[in-house]
């Protein structure tokens, strides 16, 4: 019986690509009393499920997804979790 | 000249491409929905107009970019048909890999709707040579994710080849050299965060886009 493996995609802008959305999350933090925040990136996580048993070639598979469509490698890079 | 206009879910500047077309050059003009697989025998000019394709989920132009439709623009490209992205299709034709860079987030975090001065960097495209000796055109913008971004090494490459085509006279958005047109190595793609298709005739304000339309009508 295949089993199934749980997929999880962070997606953050590359960090030469200036987050116009971290920053303004940073400068809020700080206002709120935060003043040792630093580096402030917003990105997006996705969460899936992928049939199969085997973590590696899952994880293979999901990177190439990353290529194709769930990350833009122009300006994003990405981090793959499989269990 | 016959031209089709791409549809995809969310566009919404789709009939404004189909009238200005018809105003301004006299063009037939096809509707074209995202799901064809083919597109229209002798098209000079493929339009993909402004709007929210597929809710700009994802990435602007992200899912668009791999509509069925997509695969007869790339052949039709590679054989010399003009293609023009307008604002959400300039962001589906960098996603597509068709013209380099991408659009981010605008500098400031604000929707930007306004009318814009241009400078016209390169009138000898077939996108441009009708502005002749106007080196300048009025349109007007409407988006949150214009600001285009490449690395240095492509920004100077385009530059150096002239592919930079309009650039903003007052950076509006953070877009990197203040582009806010380029064309592809060829020469018939081209990216334009700004709306030709909002400015064709004086009563909308400006007549500058119908210029854009007359260049590619003249190299058809």
């Amino acid at each position: 019986m295949t089993g199934v493996l749980k997929a999880k995609v962070h997606v953050f802008l590359k960090p030469g690509v200036l987050d116009v959305q971290g920053k303004a999350v940073e400068a809020e933090l700080h206002t709120l009393g935060w003043d040792g925040v630093s580096n402030v990136r917003v990105g997006r996580a996705i969460e899936f499920q992928i049939a199969g048993d085997d973590p590696t070639r899952a994880r293979d598979e999901v990177n190439r997804m990353c290529e194709r469509l769930l990350a833009n490698p122009v300006i994003e890079g990405y981090r793959v979790e499989v269990a | 000249m016959k031209a089709a206009v791409l549809v995809f879910p969310g566009s919404n500047c789709d009939r404004d491409c189909k009238v200005a077309l018809e105003r301004s050059v006299g063009a037939q003009v096809s509707m074209v929905w995202h799901k064809e697989t083919e597109l229209p025998a002798g098209l000079d000019l493929i339009v993909l107009p402004g709007g929210f394709a597929y809710g700009d989920y994802l990435r602007c132009g992200a899912i668009a970019a791999l509509s069925p439709v997509m695969s007869a623009v790339r052949d039709a490209a590679s054989k010399g048909v003009a293609v023009a992205g307008i604002c959400n299709g300039f962001q589906v034709l960098c996603e597509a890999g068709l013209l380099p860079g991408a659009l981010l987030r605008n500098v400031g975090l604000k929707y930007v709707c306004k009318f814009i001065d241009l400078d016209v960097v390169n009138g000898q495209t077939r996108f441009t040579a009708a502005f002749g000796e106007t080196r300048t055109a009025r349109m007007t913008m409407g988006n949150g994710e214009g600001n285009f971004f490449a690395d240095e090494d492509t920004l100077d490459r385009l530059e150096g080849e002239g592919q930079v085509v309009f650039r903003y006279r007052e950076n509006p958005n953070g877009s990197a050299r203040s582009i806010a047109g380029i064309v592809n190595e060829a020469g018939n793609v081209l990216g334009l965060m700004p709306h030709p298709d909002r400015a064709f005739e004086s009563a909308l304000g400006s007549a500058d886009g119908a210029l854009l339309f007359k260049s590619v009508m003249a190299s058809a």
